[in-house]
């Protein structure tokens, strides 16, 4: 008897993602929802640039990859030729929250009838290591090299307490991926942000507090433990905006 | 005869795209290309299409390369510091190999310029204007009829070769009013597109909308064959109109606004004697280089009228291989030629002397 097999949306080819990435867990999440609505066949999924650029050979749905940020706007095209597919953008926080904030913060203003899942890890993975929008105060980075320097370089952007001010914003919520429990209350979220969609309710986005040890320099175990130790206090869990029971606002 | 309405060249364009089964807008206003958005504004939401303005031409774009991925036909449009803020777009969707139309209403620049009418963006069409090799198919136009017309046409060339079509107007163009005939407006339905991202229906493999190539074995084997194609285009796409080239010895090289003034200075040249006609490019890439070529053989000077400071004088050149003499006549910064700065060039080009 199988009791443990991988998700039907996702692809079965090797990852590319670093030891101990998170990358694969919130893959794997995504595509648990896709099964478990039955929606593979008119789901479409835009990967960014980043680390998770080559998301668009993992999952099994339609697949687009879009210029690094624009990631919403591609989805708000995609959503808008036919509102009866089902559309989610995957990305870090180098092409959401820096390069392609306008294109974020006008996607939940607009209420786009879309999922986004936004990955946190603090540091542009692909090219290196380099300081995110997100990089903690104090954190040594490739571009911090002794430090953010916030005096410098300003403050880390928190996305979801930025985006639950907007009125178009339907679901706002932080999850983490460093243990079972944080990746059950991940996965209910992912979920809904889906189900959100599904029944019309517009924009949704789930930040996931994940892990770079490559690039933060820690073994995987460690690294997990820093999301609990470093991120977490700075980058809260929790719902930052639910409108989702008060009905659908979207014709 | 068909009956024919008054029209602003940027409603043509519009009306035209509505006409062609463009169901899709996005855009940013900017002057002087408003009243195309303007008209979608009004139009789309009556007809069940999608207007919407975006947060910034980069938006726009990207709102384009979505719809597009989808398979259906979708335009934007914009004028030159807005079309420099598309350029990423554009070389991605070049990249990805996708249809769509993108209408570009020149002003003066560079920079923030000014709003007056222009040409100074040719190279920037006709090269491609983002990073990377590739070509758009790039329509010039010179009469509201043209705005109308040749939109349909740029729609169809896109789907055909999988490209983005322009259609490269000037703020002259997009503003002036003439009588247009759109019901003889033919429109080709588009092809069936089973590339496109319209989701699998778990019936087919995915489909992987991209312009990433990591092996560079791979992304110089997909440029080869993409240039193939544009093969293709050059030898099937080129638009061109010649006036008076018959016995002509003198060629003005001219399009758009440019050309209309040029017809004047050639009209009251031949009242002189002198023999002189115009080469009027349509599509600018692929260029006509043919027709200039054979037109080389017995033309001794080519004028080239551009608003601009002298871009399109450089494909005459080549097309001709600088067997010629080549005069620029130009006006900037939105400035228009009149017929009689034309006119003097054409004259003292008959004298055969230097200008």
């Amino acid at each position: 008897m199988v009791v443990f097999d991988k998700p039907k949306a996702l692809a079965d080819v090797p990852l590319h993602y670093c030891p101990g990435c998170t990358h694969g867990i919130v893959h794997r999440l995504v595509a648990e929802a896709i099964d478990e609505f039955d929606i593979e066949g008119r789901t479409i999924g835009i990967a960014p640039v980043g680390c998770s650029v080559m998301a668009y050979d993992y999952f099994n749905c339609d697949m687009i990859e879009a210029a690094h940020g624009r990631a919403p706007a591609v989805a708000t095209g995609v959503k808008r030729a036919d509102p009866s597919k089902i559309v989610f953008t995957y990305q870090g926080d180098g092409d959401l929250a820096s390069i392609g904030m306008a294109e974020t913060v006008h996607a939940a203003a607009r209420n786009e009838n879309i999922t986004v899942i936004f990955i946190n890890n603090a540091i542009y993975g692909m090219t290196g290591g380099q300081m995110a929008p997100t990089s903690l105060p104090g954190q040594v980075t490739q571009t911090s090299p002794y430090g953010r320097d916030v005096k410098l370089c300003g403050f880390p952007v928190k996305v979801c307490e930025m985006l639950s001010r907007l009125d178009g914003a339907e679901y706002i919520e932080r999850v983490a991926v460093n243990n079972i429990k944080n990746i059950n209350a991940a996965k209910k979220a992912i979920k809904k942000a889906f189900q959100n969609q599904i029944e019309g309710k517009g924009f949704s986005l789930i930040e996931v507090i994940s892990s770079c040890p490559t690039n933060w320099g820690l073994t995987p175990q460690n690294a997990l433990k820093w999301i609990d130790e470093k991120m977490i206090p700075y980058y809260p869990l929790g719902v930052y905006k639910d409108r989702s029971a008060e009905g659908v606002r979207l014709v | 005869m068909a009956d024919k309405v008054l029209m602003k060249g940027n409603e043509a364009i519009a009306e035209a795209a509505i006409i062609a089964g463009c169901r899709h807008y996005f855009g940013y206003p900017i002057t002087p290309q408003t009243e195309v958005a303007a008209y979608m504004a009004k139009k789309m939401p009556k007809i069940g299409g999608t207007f919407l303005q975006a947060e910034s031409e980069i938006a726009a774009i990207n709102m384009v390369y979505g719809v597009s991925s989808a398979g259906k036909r979708v335009m934007t449009s914009s004028s030159s510091p807005g079309i420099s803020l598309k350029s990423e777009g554009l070389s991605y969707l070049a990249g990805a190999d996708l249809p769509a139309f993108v209408v570009n209403v020149q002003r003066g620049g560079p920079g923030l310029g000014g709003i007056q009418p222009s040409q100074s963006d040719y190279f920037q069409a006709t090269r491609g204007g983002g990073h990377g090799d590739y070509h758009m198919v790039v329509y010039a136009p010179a009469s509201v009829q043209e705005m109308a017309s040749l939109t349909v046409k740029a729609f169809e060339t896109a789907d055909k070769y999988r490209m983005t079509s322009m259609i490269l107007a000037d703020g002259t163009m997009g503003q002036m009013m003439e009588p247009v005939d759109l019901e003889s407006l033919k429109v080709n339905p588009a092809p069936e597109k089973p590339w496109a991202t319209t989701g699998t229906d778990k019936k087919r493999e995915h489909n992987i909308i991209n312009s990433l190539y990591l092996k560079p074995e791979q992304l110089e084997k997909v440029n080869f064959e993409r240039y193939e194609r544009y093969k293709t285009v050059e030898a099937n796409e080129v638009m061109y109109e010649e006036y008076l080239m018959d016995d002509a010895e003198i060629c003005v090289a001219a399009f758009g606004i440019a050309a209309r003034v040029s017809k004047n200075a050639i009209n009251a040249a031949r009242e002189k004697g002198i023999k002189v006609g115009m080469i009027r490019p349509i599509t600018l890439w692929p260029f006509p280089k043919d027709v200039f070529k054979n037109a080389a053989e017995k033309v001794h000077t080519f004028i080239s009228v551009e608003l601009s400071m002298g871009q399109m004088i450089e494909d005459v050149k080549l097309a001709t291989e600088c067997k010629a003499k080549y005069v620029l006549c130009n006006r900037v910064g939105g400035m228009i030629p009149l017929p009689e700065q034309v006119l003097a060039d054409i004259e003292e080009a008959a004298k055969g002397g230097e200008l």
